[in-house]
């Protein structure tokens, strides 16, 4: 367009930029602004002189956390967690769609779909002292049947190894339901002449959900397995927190509590920052990575 | 319709099973919790499985509903809820709205600066950072300003603009000199009633459910949302300390403290699960929606 008429055309649009302004502002503000911020993890950030005025210290933040005991344990902790949640719980959602779809009966159908979502919507506070009912060694109802049929009741809030096991399973319970409603969704649109001739075929249910629903539904599935990868490194950050207990420390410590901890406890404002750096540097890298390499080979890409 | 192979029909049996196993999973553990509530400790202690409330007892709501932080926390989470919602709202509709008109120049660019936000983010010390600079520490507004949008929805209501507004409706508009406030106020809004809904469900439940950002920048317990509270009394225990009296031996109070929970819980989700049955098929469209351009 040339110049001149665009400038005519924005004064003639004005509104639309009065309109357009505040959440442009909200994004500058609350969102470039803390960009900008990050140049502290390459100073020594102290309040009384400003992010300006503290002295540049180049990479010493991140040598120190390169070099300090923490790295190796909540970064594993960190790519263990998400990673396993990713494996088991993306799949899921879609194996419960596929298998969802075919109750043919509306009525059922609905009401499987909306209970199974209804968990989504408990907050993360709440869901995790569900588990510390349920699971309470003494008290909860999952002890009471282990130890009536004979078994030793676990205390599997406080211990190492339950701890993954605990937040990845409650996770699919929360969120099963509600992830599998955009598969549903892709799965409304499927052709069902497609699914005639392949009964026409003599195809039984189980090779039409395997050649019919599940191809359909693969552009859906490769877009959110990327986004799942790009943000592998920020499991959510409550959860790990509320769940924490001195004695699961060392599998529970991750990299965004422990941002928290040293960064808001501790007030180690420009460490903390470098940590947090570091964090979403890889994720936006694994992001790129994905996505690329999903257009190379499937051709659904982002970007 | 053609007979079923056995094949499908082994099939469609253990798929019915399957399902009614999940409903199942789900829905007991949230039933559970309701029942507790009204049940006698003994019972609830012994950890057996509920169907009906059993030796009926009610002082355990007797006791939540003269525990005052939590009425504190209850109001302070609706105020935060009502007033958060409604900045998401004027932040979410005006701008998905000037995004989705293809006569806007600099479309773009606008775009991929919201965009780039979704992927990278400056990170918790320095928004920390920002907060305190701003001077809106310990107030309501650094709960609700750093959360006025979410790129996410503005991308899934612009969508929504595009596919359900037609083009000729502005040009007819702009034909009888309809300004572009107007046409989006007396036009496009009513037009919209779906979108505008499935918003301020999504962002009211985050707000009601937000934690970690009150955990953060609140610092007066007489200013706690009820999650912070909610964490104080059920993870970290101090129901049996601040809500039974001192007269009760350790081991009573350890015993009540226990179901207490299952009343605090359901008071908490009350709001929500009154609500739920009634909206939950505009949060399946939401979903939706955001699955077009997905």
């Amino acid at each position: 367009m040339h110049s001149n008429g665009m400038l005519a055309n924005m004064r003639r649009r004005w509104q639309l930029y009065v309109l357009l302004l505040p959440s442009v502002l909200y994004i500058l503000l609350f969102h470039y602004v803390p960009m900008y911020g990050i140049i502290i993890a390459f100073k020594d950030f102290k309040s009384s002189m400003g992010i300006i005025g503290s002295p540049w210290v180049g990479m010493k933040h991140f040598e120190a956390f390169f070099d300090s005991f923490v790295f190796e344990q909540i970064v594993t902790n960190t790519v263990k967690l998400s990673a396993f949640s990713l494996l088991i719980g993306f799949p899921i959602p879609i194996l419960f769609a596929l298998l969802l779809n075919q109750i043919r009966n509306r009525l059922a159908q609905r009401f499987v779909q909306t209970v199974t979502y209804a968990p989504y919507f408990i907050s993360t506070v709440v869901l995790v002292s569900m588990l510390n009912v349920f699971l309470a060694p003494s008290t909860g109802i999952i002890n009471n049947f282990i130890t009536l049929f004979g078994g030793e009741a676990v205390n599997f809030m406080a211990r190492e190894e339950w701890f993954r096991t605990v937040y990845i399973s409650s996770g699919i319970w929360q969120t099963m339901g509600f992830s599998a409603i955009i598969y549903l969704a892709a799965l409304s649109g499927v052709n069902p002449e497609l699914h005639e001739a392949a009964t026409v075929d003599g195809a039984m249910k189980l090779r039409r959900i395997w050649n019919v629903d599940l191809p359909s539904i693969l552009p859906t599935i490769t877009i959110l397995f990327i986004l799942g990868i790009g943000s592998i490194m920020s499991v959510g950050w409550e959860k790990a927190f509320l769940m924490q207990q001195g004695m699961n420390l060392p599998v529970s410590e991750i990299i965004s509590t422990y941002v928290y901890k040293v960064g808001l406890l501790n007030a180690q404002y420009s460490f903390a920052t470098a940590i947090g750096l570091f964090n979403s540097v890889i994720n936006f890298t694994l992001l790129i990575f994905t996505n690329y390499a999903s257009r190379k080979m499937s051709g659904n890409s982002l970007w | 319709m053609k007979s079923l192979s056995l094949g499908d029909k082994i099939f469609t049996v253990f798929n019915y099973t399957l399902m009614a196993a999940i409903t199942l999973c789900i829905l007991y553990p949230l039933y559970f919790i309701v029942v507790a509530s009204f049940s006698d400790p003994n019972i609830v202690n012994r950890g057996g499985i509920l169907f009906l409330p059993e030796r009926l007892y009610t002082e355990g709501y007797a006791k939540i509903f003269d525990y005052k932080p939590l009425w504190t926390g209850y109001l302070n989470s609706i105020i935060y809820t009502l007033c958060g919602t409604l900045v998401n709202l004027v932040f979410t509709l005006t701008g998905a709205y000037a995004l989705s008109r293809k006569d806007l120049v600099g479309r773009k660019p606008i775009m991929l600066l919201f965009i780039f936000t979704m992927f990278f983010s400056g990170g918790l010390i320095p928004s920390y950072l920002l907060i305190n600079k701003l001077g809106i520490m310990d107030t309501m507004w650094a709960l609700i300003l750093p959360a006025a949008a979410s790129v996410w929805n503005i991308i899934i209501t612009r969508t929504f603009f595009q596919s359900t507004i037609p083009d000729e409706l502005l040009e007819a508009a702009v034909m009888d000199g309809c300004s572009d406030f107007k046409f989006f106020l007396s036009i496009v809004l009513p037009l919209s009633k779906v979108i505008v809904a499935v918003m301020a469900l999504f962002y009211g439940i985050g707000h009601w459910n937000s934690f970690f950002e009150p955990l953060i920048y609140i610092t007066s317990d007489d200013k706690f949302p009820l999650q912070v509270i909610l964490r104080n009394l059920l993870i970290t225990n101090e129901v049996g300390n601040e809500m039974l009296s001192d007269a009760m031996s350790m081991a009573e109070r350890q015993r009540i403290a226990e179901q207490l929970k299952y009343g605090v819980i359901v008071a908490s989700c009350l709001p929500l699960l009154t609500v739920y049955p009634f909206l939950q098929k505009y949060f399946t469209q939401g979903v939706m929606i955001g699955s077009i351009k997905g």
